[in-house]
């Protein structure tokens, strides 16, 4: 069998009263990008936390390259689980204050040949480096948030609609980098997302969660056939009814 | 006690009270609807100062340690839970505000009266301490207030800290050094200003008692001093156990649920 870069099994959690996860299983190869679809408040965000323990999942529940995440480092398992969030909440400074945030918690310098690679790998202008982040489009910042998760050299990526929020161009942007990084350099992606086409398209293998369960799995075609057994929500999502 | 009560002059606090009283009819005559605040407050700031200072007579005349301990620790209660309640929404409020407090008001009479600019005796330090507990209070309110709010807007951020491997301590840092600069800045600003714009109370109650203005200005030269040394202990303190209050041992940031009770 395969080792896989993450591995969920049986996770339940419930915030406060309110249960959020039920029985929830998944499995992601090394490499592969898995689309989490489903609609606001299926605890798909629930679920990306738990991997790198924004949220506390119970011991035994969630692994990365098959360690117990309850058991290992937090901080190290952060800088090996990257993520990137619906909004790109960039710090103050310039862009490459930004790049520069992870490797600086571990006191590593990052020459200026990494700074450029990064840029390229998130479809941003070299000129951009010295710019106050807060004076970027929305979709210049959701990329230079990309490129500053990227400089931590991360195994796992979590996406959490990261793109929901941008104009085509900036979108097809995103999802090629994230694309071509998963290629190159074997890193593995969870992408949530609401976006039926984007699942279609980007992702290698496809879960899509409803109140917090998971109530199908498999490659893209065969969970958005339209002659599954959730045409219907499929449908809803394609006309936006359960999107915001 | 006769010889206490002897001692005030009663017909200069009731010609005072005619201010009150022209308050009043311009609030009822407004309808400003405070006519049962200004009694209360009126009724209330009578009592409680004739206690007070009935309080302070007996424990000057014995010159009592204890009774000046004892004092002191009751201001300081009050003061940590007038500010945890303003502080809603942060857990363990109550503790964080008395040991910012606490450390404010220990550290700087501790300070003056092992450099030997007050003698440990009640005359000094009551009055001493009142003035450093009730401005450790504001401070503290203040970056409680501003650190618990700040948290809260600026999520986002926090959250994309702690997900590049920051701690809870280096994702919270712009935030608390933020509202540490924030509640030094009015006692710099009433530093700088001293004497220029108004004269400041220790001061004006010194002139007024009848001692001499430069007497009085040295009095006045320690408690500014006094005042920022406070505000500086109490705010590093206050902020740092705050901002601690809003991550787990495992750096998650957990935001108290307070919509219901502010």
């Amino acid at each position: 069998m395969t080792r896989s870069a993450v591995a969920i099994r049986n996770l339940s959690l419930s915030r406060g009263d309110l249960p959020v996860l039920h029985h929830v299983d998944l499995t992601a190869a090394p490499g592969q990008i898995i689309g989490l679809l489903g609609p606001s408040g299926s605890g798909k965000s629930t679920l990306l936390r738990c991997i790198n323990r924004l949220l506390e999942p119970p011991p035994g529940t969630v692994f990365v390259y098959d360690e117990d995440v309850t058991a290992t480092d937090v901080l190290a398992l952060r800088r090996r689980v990257g993520m990137v969030f619906q909004q790109p909440a960039l710090f103050p400074g310039s862009v490459a204050d930004n790049l520069r945030f992870g490797p600086d918690l571990q006191k590593k310098k990052v020459d200026r040949t990494e700074i450029t690679r990064l840029l390229e790998m998130a479809h941003l202008e070299p000129t951009l480096l010295e710019r106050p982040a807060t004076d970027l489009s929305g979709g210049q910042a959701q990329r230079v948030a990309l490129a500053r998760t990227l400089a931590n050299q991360p195994d796992v990526l979590l996406m959490d609609e990261p793109t929901s929020a941008l104009d085509p161009a900036s979108r097809r942007h995103v999802e090629e980098s994230v694309s071509r990084a998963a290629a190159e350099q074997e890193l593995t992606v969870l992408w949530v997302t609401h976006d039926v086409e984007q699942a279609r398209t980007l992702t290698d293998y496809l879960y899509l969660l409803v109140e917090g369960r998971i109530v199908d799995q498999g490659a893209p075609s065969h969970v958005l056939n339209a002659a599954s057994d959730h045409t219907h929500l499929l449908q809803q999502f394609a006309a936006g009814e359960l999107e915001g | 006690m006769a010889a206490f009560f002897e001692s005030l002059d009663f017909a200069r606090i009731g010609a005072s009270m005619a201010l009150v009283l022209a308050a009043g009819l311009l609030g009822w005559w407004q309808r400003a609807g405070l006519t049962r605040d200004l009694v209360m407050a009126t009724v209330r700031s009578f009592f409680q100062l004739i206690a007070i200072g009935y309080a302070l007579e007996l424990i000057f005349a014995r010159e009592s340690i204890s009774w000046t301990l004892f004092i002191i620790a009751v201001m300081l209660g009050v003061a940590a839970y007038t500010s945890a309640q303003r502080a809603r929404g942060i857990a363990g409020s109550l503790v964080i505000a008395t040991a910012g407090i606490g450390t404010g008001a220990v550290l700087t009479i501790g300070l003056l009266v092992a450099l030997g600019v007050f003698r440990f005796t009640p005359q000094f330090i009551i009055p001493i301490a009142g003035m450093v507990i009730g401005n450790a209070m504001t401070t503290c309110s203040l970056v409680m207030t501003r650190l618990r709010d700040d948290i809260r807007d600026q999520r986002n951020r926090i959250e994309a800290a702690l997900a590049l491997g920051a701690t809870g301590r280096q994702a919270a840092t712009p935030i608390v050094r933020r509202s540490i600069r924030s509640a030094m800045m009015p006692v710099i600003d009433t530093t700088k200003t001293v004497g220029l714009i108004k004269l400041p109370g220790a001061m004006t109650g010194m002139i007024l008692a009848g001692a001499s203005p430069l007497e009085a200005v040295q009095l006045q030269i320690i408690v500014m001093y006094m005042l920022v040394g406070a505000t500086a202990f109490t705010s590093l303190v206050a902020a740092y156990l705050t901002a601690q209050a809003f991550f787990t041992k495992t750096h998650q940031l957990v935001l108290q649920p307070t919509g219901e009770k502010e």
